[in-house]
């Protein structure tokens, strides 16, 4: 039994996190929550610098050639700092994306420069307040052209490229395809959307008449985007954990401090336990999220299953933590000038941003029935 | 990341299953989770006992005990190993966790070597069955605040009391005790420990009739039990602090809930029609399932950490205290949920009419029980937030106050 990250993952763990203990406080996430700006550049620019953005891309485009094992832990710390930077967009879902369904021509065209951090990719499936699916994502493309209009898009003002989850004309989930779109062509109408984090930009983008291509076969996007969502939901769920894991240090830590009636708020048990839960949460969602680990570094056939295990547990564990961080610290927790809102924030994007937990859980229940796990 | 074994581990469990194959009978995976044994548990206990004897002689009976308590001298992944592969086969079981997880090894800590020589092997060997006597009427979570009494006369102890919930105390031959020998001094500081012989005249046993109808439990009545001083462990008023070398194995040895799950909650989700067609279609069910077949994974995959941990010779960390936090609630809840899904005919527990022989129904009620024994949930969730995230423990008045000036349940 060897079900945990090896040496190296771990120092490789311990590097993310000296580097954002140092240069991406709470206080500097707060530059980004009170400024214009779309993501902490000096931050990127640094974690690119390290080689992170390319980790899992393999060494012929550009990366470091390391796996999904190593974006895993990766992704844990930025999570726990609430990293106000492109690393999901870019890495989890733009470049998997590239790597898993990419022709060759693709893959050299734009993975070396999303590995060194010279440009930034995101995917652009929603088209407002609904899910994506084949029912709903009207952005039409033929002919190498793509018109339509994808909101939000994270990323969607700064990233170069992005892949486009578009409507091809078949019937039913056929109607779907993936497209690979340069973003910086005329054509493209971009601008900001305000969002319950706006610690990490998003986008409205209107496509109109662009030059794109496919990306993997025509009619095959919604199972290809299913894929990409699944990688990135085992990820994303990473960072869950470890923005849990630092709500629940930033409650105990208050719980500890604050005296009323006399005593500490963290002596009685109606703190306590509410921690406690926090804490069992976490850890059932840590250990879920070490099979979905397993499972998307080997790209097992249980991956769907793993994946959506994960992401229901850690964002359980995220959202129950988050909330719960502010009414540990009452009043002053809903303050401006509090941190508490950083997490409550960033655990509802995370949330929301792959799909709601109501829909992770109607797929999972889908998997087993077909898998026959009972 | 891999779930394999090491190399010594693969050997290990290939020993291991070689012996279990030819001493034991595969268990039939059809009739795994289907009820309990029809025997009775005199005969129960009589196979039980010819199993531990065959386990003990092999040397797999405690493998983690020392060789010359008559252990393996193992190590704790071997021990998983070992009821792992023992889980795939017929054999008894129930009898001898008490007095091998908590009371013996209670003795191999504070007992004489020449008590050890006699009491240690007839417990591995199954020949003596031990119990354990700390709860009492008014004291359970607060289990130092008991009121049994043990006073001195010569070289021996007079014990007077009432113990509650012991398990198996009807066929067990041998227990330990911990008992309130000085009143007048604060509640940890006056208790004193011992073994004794459960056919010591006086002692009285009562089943405790549950709630489920069953009688695991029983409520043992001292009346003038005479022991000798030598059967104390530990010195006078240092009872406490025996109690804590059990204590520790508490939570060890109380298992994880089994019992219907995840498994059972789909096939009857396949099996049972709703209005608007079958129970699984029904988003309702379809979230809830999801939820619980999560926190499944979670708890498995937690075990899988921990085996880790030992697999490599570490410490397990602190995530393994979550586990009956999680599993109690989601037995009763989920046995609940089953229940509302057979609508109106919910409410029969039949073995012929309810779906899977009223299994839902058997946990429901087991699960209220489950949620206490071996620590509360809410016991447990202080002992998280206390020993894992170090939060101060609640204010106490019991602390410095004597015993018998402590305020008390106005019944008990």
């Amino acid at each position: 039994m060897n079900f945990d990250f090896s040496d190296d993952q771990k120092m490789l763990k311990d590097q993310a996190r000296k580097f954002l203990d140092d240069k991406c406080t709470l206080a500097d996430v707060r530059k980004i929550l009170e400024s214009d700006a779309s993501h902490d550049d000096a931050v990127w620019q640094g974690l690119c610098e390290l080689g992170f953005a390319g980790a899992a891309v393999p060494e012929a485009y550009g990366g470091l050639g390391l796996g999904a094992l190593e974006l895993c832990v990766l992704a844990e710390e930025l999570g726990r700092c609430v990293a106000p930077v492109p690393f999901s967009s870019s890495i989890y879902l733009a470049a998997e994306a590239l790597k898993l369904f990419g022709s060759e021509e693709q893959k050299l065209t734009w993975l070396p420069k999303i590995a060194s951090g010279e440009i930034i990719g995101t995917i652009a499936a929603t088209e407002g307040a609904q899910a994506p699916s084949p029912n709903s994502v009207k952005s039409k493309f033929s002919n190498g052209k793509l018109s339509g209009t994808k909101i939000p898009v994270a990323d969607g003002e700064t990233a170069s490229v992005a892949i486009v989850l578009v409507n091809t004309g078949g019937s039913g989930e056929q109607a779907l395809s993936l497209a690979v779109v340069d973003l910086t062509d005329a054509s493209v109408t971009r601008s900001p959307v305000n969002t319950i984090d706006p610690t990490r930009g998003h986008a409205e983008i209107i496509f109109d008449n662009t030059p794109a291509e496919l990306l993997g076969n025509e009619g095959e996007g919604w199972s290809a985007y299913k894929r990409v969502e699944a990688g990135a939901a085992v990820l994303v769920a990473f960072e869950q954990v470890g923005g849990a894991e630092a709500a629940l240090n930033m409650a105990k830590e208050y719980a500890l401090d604050r005296y009323a009636f006399g005593r500490q708020i963290g002596s009685y048990q109606a703190i306590k336990h509410k921690l406690a839960d926090m804490y069992v949460k976490l850890e059932l969602a840590r250990s879920n999220c070490y099979y979905g680990a397993m499972a998307l570094s080997s790209d097992a056939s249980d991956l769907e299953i793993a994946a959506a295990t994960a992401r229901i547990a850690a964002t359980e564990a995220y959202r129950f933590a988050a909330q719960e961080n502010i009414q540990t610290h009452g009043g002053i927790g809903f303050t401006w000038e509090a941190n508490p809102q950083f997490h409550y924030r960033r655990s509802k994007l995370l949330a929301l941003s792959l799909g709601s937990a109501s829909r992770w859980k109607d797929r999972l229940i889908s998997e087993l029935e077909k898998s026959n796990v009972a | 990341m891999d779930f394999n074994d090491t190399p010594e581990e693969a050997k290990f469990r290939s020993e291991v299953r070689t012996w279990l194959e030819q001493n034991a009978k595969l268990r039939d995976p059809a009739s795994a989770k289907a009820g309990r044994s029809e025997k009775s548990e005199a005969e129960r206990l009589v196979r039980a006992k010819e199993w531990q004897a065959k386990k003990a002689a092999a040397g797999y009976a405690a493998i983690t005990w020392p060789t010359e308590f008559g252990g393996l001298g193992g190590t704790p992944i071997q021990s998983v190993i070992y009821s792992q592969e023992e889980a795939a086969f017929e054999v008894p079981r129930g009898f001898f966790e008490i007095g091998l997880g908590m009371c013996i090894p209670t003795m191999m800590k504070w007992a004489t070597p020449e008590q050890n020589e006699r009491y240690v092997k007839p417990a591995l060997y199954g020949e003596e069955v031990w119990c354990q006597l700390f709860s009492e009427p008014a004291a359970g979570s607060d289990v130092a605040g008991l009121r049994t009494k043990a006073e001195k006369d010569g070289d021996e102890w007079v014990i007077n009391g009432q113990k509650v919930w012991t398990s198996g105390a009807h066929f067990c031959d041998y227990g330990i005790i911990v008992t309130r020998s000085d009143p007048t001094v604060p509640k940890h500081k006056g208790l004193t420990f011992f073994f004794l012989d459960m056919k010591t005249p006086g002692i009285e046993i009562r089943p405790i009739k549950q709630m489920s109808g069953d009688s695991g439990f029983n409520e043992v009545f001292f009346n003038d039990v005479r022991i000798p001083d030598s059967q104390r462990l530990g010195d006078v008023g240092e009872g406490w602090k025996v109690s804590l070398t059990t204590l520790m194995n508490e939570r060890l040895a109380i298992g994880q809930g089994a019992g219907v799950d995840y498994e059972e909650l789909l096939k009857l989700a396949r099996e049972t029609e709703l209005e608007n067609g079958p129970a699984i279609k029904d988003s309702n069910v379809r979230e809830k399932m999801a939820d619980w077949y999560v926190q499944s994974q979670g708890l498995k995959y937690t075990k899988f950490r921990t085996l880790t941990a030992l697999s490599k010779g570490q410490v397990p960390g602190a995530e393994s205290s979550i586990g009956k936090i999680v599993s109690g609630p989601k037995m009763q809840d989920l046995a609940s949920f089953a229940m509302d899904i057979q609508g109106q005919g919910g409410i029969m527990q039949d073995v012929d009419e309810s779906p899977m022989a009223g299994a839902f129904q058997n946990q429901w009620i087991g699960a209220a029980g489950y949620r206490i024994a071996g620590g509360t949930d809410e016991i447990l969730r202080n002992i998280v937030s206390e020993q894992v995230l170090g939060l101060p423990q609640d204010i106490r008045v019991d602390k410095t106050v004597p015993f018998n000036e402590l305020a008390s349940s106005k019944k008990s």
